[in-house]
Order: C-alpha cells, then sequence, then structure tokens
C-alpha cells in the first residue's frame, strides 16, 4: 500500500464526490436523495480509505510518515503531505464524523441539499487537509479556505440570525488568521524554507519567537476560541444547522488546538515558555468563566456551545505544561470533546427538528416519552461533565495532573471548573429530560428512530470505550508526543526544563 | 534605421496598421461594419499576442534607448493584449442590446492598447508621457462613447479634465526631473541622482502624482467611482483592466530603474499612497450600493495591494506586482462580466440588491461571482490569496512590517464587503432572473472563473514567468 498516496486520496476523495453532486440535474426529490447518497457514500469511503492510515502507521515512529511530496508554487513552497501521531487522530476523527453529520441533515436540510452536501465536502478536504499538510503555507492554504464552506453553510442554513453569526465567524476568523499570514511569510525569509518538518528543529531567535509566537496565537486563539476572543462561537453554534455545529465543535475547533501542537511549541520554545503563565491564566478564565456563563444560558446550543470554551481550555492548559501528560491530555481531551460535543449537538438536533426550538424552557419531562433519548443523552451529559468511566474523564484527569505539577493554583481553579461544568451539565439535563412533562407540544414527542439510533450508538460506543480504554489514542500519540516534548525540552535547555520541574 | 532593426516593436505595429485599416473598413462601410471591425480588432490583438510570445528573451533597445522590448514588458504586453481582448469580446453583445452602434469603439481601444504598449516599453521620460497621451485620450473618447447619455459624456468629460490636470503635472515633474539631472533616459538619470536634491524630490513627487493618478491610487483617485459608474459597463470593465495593469507597470519602471539610488525618498511615497489606498478602497466601499462604484473602489484598493509589493524596490516585490496584476486582471474581467450579464427587460440594472437570490435562480453565474469575490477578498485556495501571498511576503521580506500589518488587517475589512455581495446572492430571497448571458461574456465569465478558481492546482508557469520578467528590471 506504501506506493498508494492515501493521504492525498481521503484529502481530495470529498471533492470527486461534491463534483459527482455537482453533475445531477434536477431539483426534484430524486435528485436530493441521489446526492445526499452520493454524499453518504463519499464520506463512508473516505472513512474506510482513512482506516488503512491507521493500519499502516507505524506507532513506533515519532516521524512523520505517509508523506507525499511534489513541487508545487516553486522554490521550497511544495506540495507536502504526512501525518505523525498527534495529526492523526484528528484525521480519523474528521472522517469518522462525515459520514455522522451527513445523515444528520438527512431530513433536516430540504432546501438547496445539493450546495449544502458540497459544502460539507469540500470543508471535509479542507480540514483532513489542515491537519496533514507538511508545508506551511499549504497548511494555511487548508485552514483559511474552511471559511469559505463554513460562512455558507451558517449563512443559508442556519437559523433566524444567521447573516450576523456567519459575517462574524468569518472576519473574527479571518482577522486572527492574516496576522499568522505574516508571520509565516517572517518564518519563510528567515528559515528560507517552508517545509514544517524542517521548520521544527529550526530554532528562531528569540526574540522573533516572540512577534511569531504572538501572531499564531492571534489566529489560533480565536479558532480554538480562547477568552476573551470566544465571542463568535455562540453565535456560530446557535445559528448553524445541527450538522455545522457538530462539524465546528467537533473539528473546526481543533484546529486550534491542533495548531498550538504542531507550531507554537516546537517552533517557539523560549515564546511559549514566555507566555505559558498568560496561557495558564487565560485557560483558567476561559474554564471558570465560561462555565459560569454556561449556567445562566437559556438556549441549549448556547450552553453547549459555552461549555465547548470550557473544555477548550483544559487543552490549552494541558499543552502548555510542556509535559508528557500534559500534551497528551490536550490531544486527547480534544479527540474526546469532537466526539462528545458533536453528540451533544446531535442530541440537540433530535428534539430541535421536532419541537423547533432550543429553548431550554420549552423542553421537560422527556424523560417520559423518549427513554432512550434520555440515556443517551444521558452518556454524553456525563461525558462533559468527565464522569469516570467516560472520555471526558481521561483528558481532563491527564489535565489537571500535568497541571498541578507545573502550578498547584492554577490546577486548583481548574478543577473548580470541573465542578461547575457538572452544575451547568446536569442542570440542563434536569430542567430538559427529568421533571413532569408538562407541556402539551412535548406531549406527542416521539423517540429516537432508526437513522438517530444510528448514528448516536457509535458515538456512545467510543465515548465509553476511550473512557475505559483510552489506549487507542493515546498510543497512536505517545511518540509523536514524546518526541515533541523532548525537542521543546532540549530547545529550553536542561536548566529550563529542571525548573519547569517536569521528570 | 533598416526595417529590419524595427522587429521587435513589430507588434505595435502591427496594431497601428490595423487600427488604421479598420478605420478605413469602419468609415466605408458605415455603421453596419462594427460586428466586422470588432472581429478584425480582435485577430490585430490576437497576431499581436502571438507575436510578442514569439519575440527573443533578450533585451532589446530601441530608438536611442528610449524604448525596450524586455521580458518585463513583454509580460505586461500580454496581459493588456488580453485584458483588451476580453473588454471587446464582452463589449459586442452589449452594445447590440443596447442599440449603440460604434465601431469606433474597438479602434479607439485598440489605440490605446498601444499607448499602453509604449508606457510598458518605455525607457525615458519622453516615450513614458507619449504612451501615457496616446492611452489617456483614448480613454477619455471611449468613456463618452454612449454620447447621448448624460452620465457617459460627465464620466467622460471628468476623466478629461482631471485627466489632464494629471497629465499637467507629470509632465512639469518630468521637467523638473530632466532639470536638474540634465537627461530624460531612465538608465541615465539612475546614473546621475545619486544624492536626493530637493529638485529631484520635488520632481518626483510631482511625476509620482500623475502616476498615482493614472493607477487610481489614494490620493488622486477622486475621479474613479464616478467614471466607472458613468461609463458604459464594457468600457468600465475595460478601464478596470488593461490601462491600470499598464499604469502600474511603468510606475514599477520608473521607480525601480530611475531613481534605485534614492529609493528611500520614494519607497515613502508609495508606502503612503499604498497605505491610503488599501484603507479607504477598504472602508469606501462598505457603503456603496451601485456594484460599479464598489468595484472601483475595490480597484483603488487592489492598487493598493499592488503598490505593497513596489514598495520594497526588489526584484521579488516587482515579481509579486506582477504576479499581483495578471490575478486581478483575471478576477476583475469575471466580476465586469457578470455585472454586463445583470440585465433585465427594463435594461441593465446596477444596484447590488438586484443579485438577491441569484444562487437559486442562476447558481452558475452565483457560483462563479462567489468564487471571484472570495478570490478579491483574498481567501485561499482562490487565486487572489496567492496574489497578495506574492506582495506581502516581498514587503516582510523588505522589513515593512507597518505596511504588511496594516495591508492585512484591510484587507479583513475589504472581505466585508465581498461577502456582503455574496451574502445578498445566496441568502438573501431571490428576485427576478436575469436575461440569459450572453454567449461571448459566458465565455469570459468560464475562463476567468477557471483561471480563478483553479489557480492554486498548477501556479509554478505563472509564478516563474514573473520572476523572469522582474529580473529584467533589475
Amino acid at each position: 500500500m506504501a506506493t498508494w498516496p492515501i493521504l492525498s486520496l481521503t484529502t481530495f476523495l470529498p471533492v470527486v464526490g461534491a463534483l459527482f453532486i455537482l453533475l445531477l440535474r434536477g431539483h426534484d426529490e430524486g435528485t436530493k436523495r441521489n446526492a445526499r447518497w452520493v454524499a453518504l457514500w463519499t464520506t463512508i469511503i473516505t472513512f474506510v480509505v482513512s482506516i488503512f492510515l491507521i493500519t499502516g502507521f507505524d506507532k513506533g515512529n515519532p516521524g512523520f510518515q505517509f508523506v507525499e511530496d511534489h513541487p508545487w508554487l516553486g522554490g521550497t513552497i511544495r506540495y507536502k503531505m504526512g501525518v505523525d501521531g498527534i495529526s492523526l487522530p484528528f484525521v480519523i476523527l474528521t472522517t469518522f464524523l462525515m459520514p455522522i453529520a451527513i445523515i444528520a441533515g438527512w431530513h433536516a436540510i430540504e432546501k438547496r441539499v445539493k450546495e449544502y452536501l458540497v459544502l460539507f465536502l469540500l470543508l471535509e478536504t479542507l480540514m483532513i487537509g489542515t491537519f496533514s499538510a507538511l508545508d506551511i503555507v499549504l497548511f494555511y492554504v487548508f485552514f483559511e479556505g474552511g471559511l469559505i464552506p463554513m460562512f455558507l453553510i451558517i449563512g443559508v442554513w442556519g437559523g433566524a440570525g444567521r447573516v450576523y453569526a456567519s459575517f462574524k465567524f468569518f472576519l473574527y476568523t479571518l482577522a486572527g488568521s492574516v496576522l499568522m499570514l505574516l508571520a509565516i511569510m517572517a518564518i519563510y525569509l528567515q528559515a528560507g524554507t517552508t517545509d514544517i518538518v524542517k521548520l521544527l528543529t529550526f530554532g528562531f531567535p528569540r526574540g522573533m519567537q516572540t512577534w511569531l509566537w504572538l501572531a499564531f496565537f492571534a489566529s489560533f486563539a480565536v479558532k480554538l476560541p480562547m477568552w476573551p476572543v470566544h465571542t463568535w462561537l455562540p453565535d456560530a453554534h446557535v445559528e448553524a444547522p445541527t450538522a455545522g455545529s457538530v462539524i465546528l465543535a467537533a473539528v473546526l475547533l481543533k484546529m486550534g488546538g491542533y495548531g498550538f501542537l504542531r507550531f507554537s511549541l516546537p517552533m517557539f520554545p523560549h515564546a511559549s515558555e514566555l507566555f505559558a503563565p498568560m496561557m495558564f491564566f487565560l485557560s483558567v478564565v476561559a474554564i471558570i468563566y465560561t462555565s459560569l456563563v454556561a449556567l445562566m444560558q437559556e438556549d441549549i446550543k448556547k450552553l453547549i456551545a459555552y461549555s465547548s470554551v470550557a473544555h477548550m481550555g483544559f487543552v490549552t492548559l494541558g499543552i502548555f505544561t510542556f509535559s508528557n501528560e500534559g500534551v497528551q491530555a490536550g490531544v486527547f481531551q480534544m479527540v474526546s470533546h469532537g466526539i462528545v460535543s458533536g453528540a451533544l449537538f446531535l442530541c440537540v438536533g433530535v428534539v430541535y427538528d421536532r419541537m423547533h426550538t432550543r429553548e431550554i424552557a420549552a423542553y421537560g419531562g422527556l424523560v417520559n416519552r423518549m427513554p432512550i433519548y434520555a440515556a443517551v443523552f444521558m452518556v454524553f451529559t456525563m461525558a462533559n461533565v468527565g464522569l469516570p468511566g467516560t472520555s471526558g474523564f481521561v483528558g481532563e484527569l491527564l489535565a489537571l495532573m500535568a497541571a498541578f505539577k507545573a502550578n498547584t493554583w492554577v490546577a486548583v481553579f481548574a478543577t473548580l471548573g470541573v465542578i461547575l461544568s457538572a452544575c451547568y451539565a446536569l442542570w440542563l439535563y434536569r430542567r430538559v429530560v427529568f421533571g413532569v412533562l408538562e407541556k402539551d407540544s412535548l406531549k406527542t414527542i416521539t423517540d429516537l428512530e432508526a437513522r438517530e439510533i444510528l448514528i448516536l450508538a457509535p458515538l456512545v460506543f467510543l465515548t465509553i470505550l476511550l473512557g475505559f480504554w483510552p489506549a487507542p489514542v493515546l498510543d497512536m500519540s505517545a511518540a509523536a508526543v514524546a518526541n515533541l516534548v523532548a525537542q521543546t525540552k532540549a530547545a529550553l535547555g536542561p536548566a529550563k526544563a529542571a525548573l519547569l520541574g517536569v521528570q | 534605421m533598416t526595417l529590419s532593426s524595427l522587429m521587435p516593436v513589430l507588434p505595435e505595429l502591427v496594431i497601428i496598421i490595423g487600427a488604421m485599416a479598420l478605420l478605413m473598413l469602419g468609415v466605408f462601410r458605415g455603421e453596419g461594419s462594427t460586428a466586422l471591425v470588432e472581429i478584425g480588432a480582435l485577430l490585430v490583438i490576437a497576431a499581436a499576442v502571438v507575436l510578442v510570445v514569439l519575440q527573443p528573451a533578450a533585451p532589446v533597445e530601441l530608438f536611442g534607448g528610449s524604448i525596450v522590448v524586455d521580458a518585463f514588458s513583454r509580460f505586461f504586453k500580454v496581459l493588456i493584449l488580453i485584458g483588451a481582448a476580453a473588454a471587446l469580446i464582452m463589449s459586442a453583445p452589449f452594445w447590440r442590446n443596447h442599440a449603440l452602434n460604434r465601431f469606433e469603439f474597438s479602434i479607439v481601444v485598440l489605440l490605446s492598447v498601444t499607448g499602453m504598449m509604449v508606457m510598458v516599453s518605455a525607457r525615458d521620460l519622453i516615450s513614458l508621457y507619449l504612451g501615457i497621451e496616446l492611452m489617456s485620450l483614448s480613454l477619455y473618447v471611449i468613456a463618452a462613447i454612449d454620447r447621448e447619455n448624460l452620465r457617459s459624456t460627465e464620466a467622460g468629460l471628468k476623466y478629461f479634465v482631471l485627466g489632464a490636470l494629471s497629465s499637467g503635472m507629470l509632465l512639469y515633474g518630468a521637467s523638473l526631473i530632466y532639470g536638474f539631472t540634465g537627461t530624460v533616459s531612465f538608465a541615465g538619470i539612475a546614473a546621475v541622482a545619486k544624492e536626493p536634491s530637493i529638485g529631484l524630490i520635488f520632481g518626483i513627487v510631482f511625476l509620482f502624482a500623475g502616476l498615482a493618478f493614472k493607477v487610481s491610487a489614494v490620493p488622486f483617485h477622486m475621479w474613479t467611482p464616478d467614471v466607472y459608474e458613468g461609463a458604459p459597463t464594457p468600457v468600465t470593465a475595460f478601464f478596470a483592466a488593461a490601462p491600470k495593469v499598464a499604469a502600474i507597470a511603468l510606475f514599477c519602471r520608473v521607480a525601480v530603474s530611475s531613481f534605485p539610488a534614492i529609493a528611500l525618498q520614494w519607497q515613502q511615497i508609495v508606502v503612503f499612497i499604498a497605505i491610503a489606498s488599501m484603507v479607504l478602497g477598504a472602508f469606501a466601499a462598505i457603503g456603496q450600493r451601485n456594484i460599479k462604484r464598489l468595484m472601483a473602489y475595490s480597484s483603488i484598493g487592489h492598487v493598493g495591494y499592488a503598490l505593497v509589493g513596489l514598495a520594497p524596490g526588489t526584484a521579488a516585490g516587482v515579481s509579486g506586482v506582477l504576479i499581483y496584476m495578471s490575478i486581478y486582471l483575471a478576477m476583475t474581467l469575471g466580476t465586469f462580466a457578470c455585472i454586463i450579464a445583470m440585465r433585465r427587460d427594463g435594461g441593465q440594472v446596477e444596484d447590488i440588491e438586484q443579485l438577491s437570490g441569484l444562487a437559486r435562480t442562476q447558481p452558475a453565474m452565483a457560483f462563479v461571482l462567489a468564487a471571484l469575490l472570495f478570490s478579491l477578498a483574498g481567501i485561499p485556495p482562490l487565486a487572489g490569496f496567492f496574489a497578495k501571498f506574492y506582495v506581502f511576503l516581498a514587503a516582510v521580506e523588505g522589513k515593512f512590517y507597518t505596511l504588511a500589518v496594516i495591508g492585512v488587517l484591510a484587507s479583513v475589512v475589504g472581505a466585508y464587503y465581498y461577502l456582503r455581495i455574496v451574502k445578498i446572492m445566496y441568502i438573501d430571497e431571490p428576485v427576478a432572473r436575469f436575461l440569459p448571458m450572453p454567449k461571448p461574456v459566458a465565455a469570459v465569465l468560464f475562463v476567468t472563473g477557471a483561471f480563478t478558481i483553479l489557480f492554486f492546482v498548477y501556479p509554478a508557469p505563472l509564478v516563474a514567468a514573473a520572476n523572469a520578467a522582474a529580473k529584467s528590471l533589475f
């Protein structure tokens, strides 16, 4: 299989599917159904192809695998792709969630189905490309290109305030990214290459690192998002269609965390060290503040959106401890949050499709008529809280352990966030699912149908599986993370490493 | 001078002789010959493109060094000819629909193209001025080509009065430079102008003011929105494409080859007008409702970005400008193809609200226009991103950090108004369909759209050609 460009195949298969859909003519029901099936099969085949990435992946090798390298823009800017243990989980997460997202919009999206599916497939290509690009300019092209389909998905198929939300999403993210673009240029001119593999060990001058780090921070902090530049996220989530929210929460946010891991830490170790206290501070503020904000939300999606910001706080907390556990926690927490938050948005979508409202107050007592739904929602709520036995626990525990070693106070405050997450998540669950079924509108609500069970079942399975047996993800990323941490520490110098108090 | 020594200017000669022959044809055959003259003009342009491409790579000087044919001028000549050809192709159905039967249009376009080709080849101040005037006078005429229409004549008159003023400034600057260096040749000026003297700086300021007017850079941009709005749409498409490309080329050559030793002096001017153009272009376009006015401000902004590449005065920067103008040409022509196609039974419409729901009524046109607009906003993976990438790369290389930061932030502001049009097309409720797009316009839209969308697949040839062309200036 080594001769096949599996990575490019995974990346560009969705485009092929999108072209097929574009070729379909007509607007009748039959065409819509065909378009949906083409999209579904495309994403499933893409997922199957991406499984070859797992089977062919050498876990012991900390470097990049499946590397493809072709001339592209001229000069040193090349089409170079490859994955390592840090990026592969995200590639798989993307390909795994895409069929689910397509099925989630199966009935909910009725107008302009073809365009919707084409945009989703393009988005998939751009997301996979972002995680597997090994040229920094290529990375930017994929990273930024994702704005176009997401802008249209939110803007065309979103809720009432969709125009505002889509503009805010686009302009916020773009404003953050253009500064990173300038930093990328500075890197290119300083290092004379755009090859990420070479850049990781380049060693930029200290003064320059600070500026470059800040420019990358501007982009990734908005994308992740970190407090205080998170305000686009609740708007975007609330207005986006269900599948859009799922992809936004599960994959697009991870680009920010991935960026910190891939670029900020190894390329600018000194600056990362310099700004680590700030990152801790922002992470802790995000964890506590957005949890409190989440408590006060009346809109289910908005509540989950704020909880996403809080959970991403654990990711940055873990990453900037510069320790094995911390960075692994970051990777794991992102994968876990991808599954859990995606699933939570699907759960919201289930009731939204029936009731067409996201107001928490409009629900209550759903358990009486929707027992299966109540059970499924329970699993994800618990995972969101970080209950042991769910995937949410592993990431938070590792992150808190790492934080505890780095700075006790940070860990103390972050732990407070875990308690708060229990407050808002359980309270939400109580208000929506428990209680007496009083509202007339809810009296006829039906439980999950086969399609919904089909998409939620694998997520339930994974949430619990990774809770008890996190090894698949942790093993996959172990070598690459160890390498990254070792490199960062080596760059910081032995004395600094000792000061950090790790090993 | 033998006849064979004129070979390097053969493309220009072909165009001039062709224009004269077509003029005769038009005069003798009368109004009915418009279509024939246009086809003839396109053939002449095609012949000129072939001749330019086939010219030897080595630079050749003519007429005592006042004209040079090098890779730089050949690169721009091809762009100019493409721009003119596309404008001609799009204009034919427009004239037919508006019962405007003026064969002169094609001929005047050919003459202005000759002027532009002289501009990009100019190596001294005399040929610079001759080229500019030949181009400008032709442009004044075609701005007012719809002479029964008040707006068109107003545009022509406005353009003429302000253009004459700017030509005066340019000439004054040229005479000052001549007075303080004793030569009009760019190479001669470069050899003498080692130290910035006050007279020379005055000369540069006036010369650049005149050039800034021609490229419609802030603060000499005021004519642009009025002329763009008033002139018939294919004429506006032509204005936004070829003359702008030629004037930017001239700007690059004058700045880089006449004043290399006193670069610090002119760089301040270029940095200032680049920043002013980008910022004004971004903010002023937000309030526009007329799509032609909006494109006028957009073009002001784009000139700002192109000048970002000129500011460092390096080969990489000039190469960035070349890439920028190539991509800008495609995006602009494509966008104007869509504007020409905005036609209902009541005639041409220009309000952006008229594009409402285009994605549902005419999805193909909406798709390409959206791609062009995202590209104009500089979003990857579309061509416009690579255009911006290379000019900003040069600016960062030249340590023009402030310029680069302001530039990218202005591009975020600029993204807003492009997005607004996309929003109108994709999100708003549909209004009535436009009349079917004429075939020639659709062809231009198809080619420019395909170029813009697929540029990222195989960008290397353009980049390599631009690098080679830029090197010939240094």
